[in-house]
């Protein structure tokens, strides 16, 4: 078998540096999966359909199946393992618990990287714009309501 | 997914360059959204693969210049949908952004992408078309421009030559007030490929102009110059006739699995009704 040649690559991951040799052919979720045991990030559909794989680059929600890891050279990257805060759960974490959002709970971690740059973006979004916001997130248990609750409460909680 | 060599050049004459020496055996690579699929699905399998998303004349930007809006070809979707210029002169562009798949994929596809890719299904196509812009390609020979009308020839299959990449999307600004609209039909609500895309423009001069997509091999532009279609006062049925007309160009698949031709032609026909009525009534407003 051929040797893969493999690229040097540094990025952020939440907060953190890493140098990374990665093939040019790994996607982002292979990399974030695989090489960092951030397993967090899920994998499903591979085709942009359904969101299990969503992390933040540089400020912006991505599907991470559909983004090479050679692309991230450079760029800081979020997944849910960096939502936490001093080892606590988020507020937006929190409101997902309270609210019941996690039925099988795999859709979750996409669910909530997208919320939480929506929420970064907007900071008081209404049901349309959460629905909106989500709307490359799906989940297969069907929490939609609930998931939508979690985000609106977090909103609200925000300003007490 | 194959391997593939990875290449990320950082000038315009580099990209150039490297189409030359590899040819048929590299691909360019933007946002990835339609590329990293066939690239794992195994339907292209490039020994080269190019990154444009660093190339400095390429920087995704939207710029005015020499009455004409450019839009740098990797711009995303999510840009150009919140851009405002695009919105105050392009409201039709900014609303075709705006429904192309999901936040995520919005953050990543990129315009140049979305025209290239040349699905009969893109969402930028039709008001491409209707507000008559151009394409500026560079390869060996230097840059050259391309009216989007003859841009698209079926189903990833575009005009640009070997060797040519597109760099820039340009919409000359309106000399005549226009009212605009993009409108589409997908199976569901949230990211889908449409069933019908389309865009009417009705301008100050009572020209219509009507793109729509997804109903043949490419999208089509049709154009009403008698000023009887953009007038809500004319005879209702001569009126009738003349919309019918711009419609003759829709030939859907009947292999398509999305919808059926006759589906898609009521659709297209309602869709049409409904856009002429809201670009009428946005001219009126302007
Ligand atoms: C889940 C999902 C939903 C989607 N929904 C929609 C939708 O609603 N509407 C819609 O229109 N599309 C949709 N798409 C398709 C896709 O996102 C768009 O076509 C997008 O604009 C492609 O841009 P890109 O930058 O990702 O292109 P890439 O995948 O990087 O490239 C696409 C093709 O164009 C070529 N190319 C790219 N840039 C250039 C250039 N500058 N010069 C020459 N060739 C170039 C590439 O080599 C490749 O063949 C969807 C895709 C997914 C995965
Ligand atoms: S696994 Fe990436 S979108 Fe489904
Ligand atoms: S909680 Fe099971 S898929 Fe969403």
């Amino acid at each position: 078998m051929n040797e893969i040649e493999t690229i040097a690559i540094e990025l952020t991951v939440n907060g953190r540096r890493r140098a990374l040799k990665v093939a040019p052919h790994h996607t982002l979720l292979d990399v974030l999966r695989d090489d960092l045991e951030l397993t967090g990030t899920k994998e499903c559909c591979l085709v942009g359909e359904c969101g299990a794989c969503t992390v933040i680059v540089d400020g912006r929600t991505v599907d991470s199946c559909l983004m090479l890891a050679v692309e991230a050279d450079g760029a800081a990257v979020t997944t849910v393992e960096g939502l936490a805060i001093d080892g606590r759960l988020s507020p937006l974490q929190a409101a997902f618990l309270d609210k019941g959002a996690a039925q099988c709970g795999f859709c979750i971690p996409g669910q909530l990287m997208s919320a939480h740059a929506l929420l970064a973006l907007n900071p008081h979004p209404t049901l349309a714009e959460v629905q909106e916001g989500l709307a490359g997130n799906l989940c297969r248990c069907a929490g939609y309501q609930q998931i939508s609750e979690a985000v609106l409460a977090t909103a609200e909680g925000a300003d007490r | 997914m194959h391997t593939f060599a990875y290449e990320r050049p950082a000038t315009l004459p580099e990209v150039v360059a490297l189409l030359g020496r590899h040819g048929t055996d590299a691909r360019l690579l933007a946002g990835g959204t339609d590329l990293i699929i066939r690239l794992r699905d195994g339907t292209l399998h490039p020994g080269v693969v190019i990154d444009l998303k660093r190339v400095a004349e390429l920087c995704p930007a939207i710029r005015e210049e020499d009455g004409r809006l450019a839009i740098g070809a990797t711009t995303v979707m999510t840009d150009i949908a919140a851009d405002p210029r695009v919105r105050r002169d392009f409201m039709a562009l900014a609303e075709a952004a705006a429904v192309v798949g999901s936040v995520q994929i919005r953050n990543r596809a990129t315009l140049g992408g979305n025209i290239c890719n040349a699905s009969p299904a893109a969402d930028t196509a039709p008001p491409l078309l209707v507000y008559g812009a151009e394409v500026v390609a560079a390869g060996p020979g230097g840059s050259r421009r391309i009216p989007i009308a003859d841009f698209f020839v079926r189903s990833g299959q575009t005009t640009l030559e070997p060797g040519e990449l597109v760099t820039a999307i340009e919409l000359p600004l309106p000399r005549r007030r226009m009212g605009a609209v993009h409108v589409r039909r997908s199976r569901r609500r949230g990211h889908d490929l449409a069933s019908v895309t389309l865009c009417c423009g009705v301008d100050e001069a009572g020209w219509t102009r009507l793109a729509y997509g997804s109903v043949g091999p490419r999208p089509v532009l049709a154009v009403d110059e008698s000023g009887m279609l953009a007038d809500p006062d004319a005879p209702e049925a001569a009126r009738a006739e003349i919309l019918e007309r711009l419609f003759t160009d829709a030939s859907p698949s009947p292999r398509s699995m999305r919808a059926s031709p006759a589906y898609r032609l009521a659709m297209l026909r309602t869709l049409g009704a409904r856009a002429l009525r809201t670009a009428i009534q946005r001219l009126a407003e302007e």
